[in-house]
């Protein structure tokens, strides 16, 4: 749910990065951090265990600059991949105005993917949101690894609906920021529909291919 | 989709007030509000050296948590929470169950006082975001509902 702060002339809106576990969040997270201007993010938090696996969330406030004289600011979260943090996941999708979903392309983590995007629907469903509906974009991370599914295959298991989708190597940077761009992109076009007269037709979401829930 | 939140000005400068307010009634270092979602809506007083957004999305974080405790345990929230430190304690405190207001106070204040100026600040607060919320309803010309496509991609053309 995006703040409008007129006082301060800002607008903040959330996106979650969200996805299986060692896919990759925190590592987009980190490029993202690494390769800011001080000047246009936040400190990065990362709540994690003792071993780097993220307990509950890595959490990154960046700026992308001025539309129409208001302050954009994106707040970045991450999700704990592992499947018994799921009561963690739920609290930090609360809120949510975009999600990224970072894919593992290593063929034997497909379960693992098909499992996180369920998750994912009915995680959001229990917020009153539709994964369908909701500013959505994928990202299959890992592209490098020698035992990555091939593109067409995970297109087919993991973006039945057509979503914007990009592939990636967080580790070196590859996809990160164009991944976060759409995101960001689509978020700012979701607030632009919802500020239209209810009347008003919406053009501007991708579209829709699949079964809407 | 769910809703957004919008702050005008004058319920800002309402809220600025009243958390000023508190900061001096209950000899408090820092007062803050955040919404639930983790964005930060006003702060006062010591703010200075504090990172307030880190701090924001840490306590959103911190009432998501504990609500979800509160869940498992059938209670439907704990409406305050308190963290004691070697200096400086926190008091947090969920207000019409949508906002967090969060007071930093050290020796200088009491456990006690920060609850008693806290229960009565959030009652003028809760007024106030009844007020927000009733504006929310009305439909009102958004700066989001004008920016084009240009608007948007300029954000990305570095």
């Amino acid at each position: 749910m995006s703040f409008i702060n007129y006082s301060s002339r800002e607008i903040n809106c959330k996106i979650v990065y969200y996805g299986p576990g060692l896919c990759g969040k925190t590592t987009n997270l980190q490029y993202v951090y690494n390769k800011t201007s001080p000047d246009a993010k936040g400190k990065m938090i990362s709540l994690a265990t003792e071993t780097e696996r993220t307990l509950f969330f890595d959490f990154l406030p960046l700026s992308l600059g001025e539309i129409r004289g208001f302050k954009t600011r994106f707040h970045l979260y991450t999700v704990p991949g592992q499947v018994f943090y799921d009561a963690s996941r739920k609290l930090i999708l609360k809120g949510v105005d975009g999600v990224v979903f970072v894919a593992d392309s290593q063929i034997e983590r497909m379960e693992a993917n098909l499992e996180s995007v369920e998750n994912l629907r009915i995680n959001l469903g229990e917020q009153g949101y539709d994964l369908d509906r909701v500013p959505y974009v994928v990202q299959y991370n890992k592209r490098d690894l020698p035992n990555a599914a091939s593109l067409d295959h995970l297109r087919r298991e993991l973006n039945p609906r057509g979503v914007p989708d990009f592939e990636a190597t967080a580790t070196t940077g590859v996809g990160v920021f164009d991944t976060l761009k759409m995101v960001a992109k689509l978020v700012l076009q979701e607030l632009r529909r919802g500020s239209e007269a209810p009347t008003a037709a919406a053009p501007s979401m991708p579209p829709r291919r699949g079964p809407v829930g | 989709m769910s809703q957004q939140t919008v702050l005008y000005e004058a319920e800002y400068e309402l809220i600025k007030k009243i958390c000023d307010r508190l900061v001096r009634e209950a000899n408090a270092k820092v007062v803050f509000l955040v919404d639930k979602n983790g964005q930060l809506i006003a702060s006062s007083g010591e703010t200075a050296h504090l990172d307030t957004t880190s701090l924001a999305s840490l306590t959103a974080g911190n009432i998501a948590a504990t609500g979800g405790i509160a869940k498992l345990i059938n209670e439907k929230e704990f409406s305050q929470i308190f963290h004691e430190g070697e200096r400086d304690n926190l008091h947090i405190s969920i207000i019409g169950q949508r906002v967090i207001l969060v007071v930093i106070f050290d020796q200088r204040s009491s456990l006690g006082l920060v609850r008693l100026r806290v229960r009565k600040a959030s009652e003028e607060l809760n007024q106030v975001f009844n007020v927000i919320s009733q504006k929310a309803e009305l439909p009102g010309a958004s700066p989001f509902a004008e920016i084009s496509d240009d608007d948007i991609d300029s954000l990305f053309s570095s």
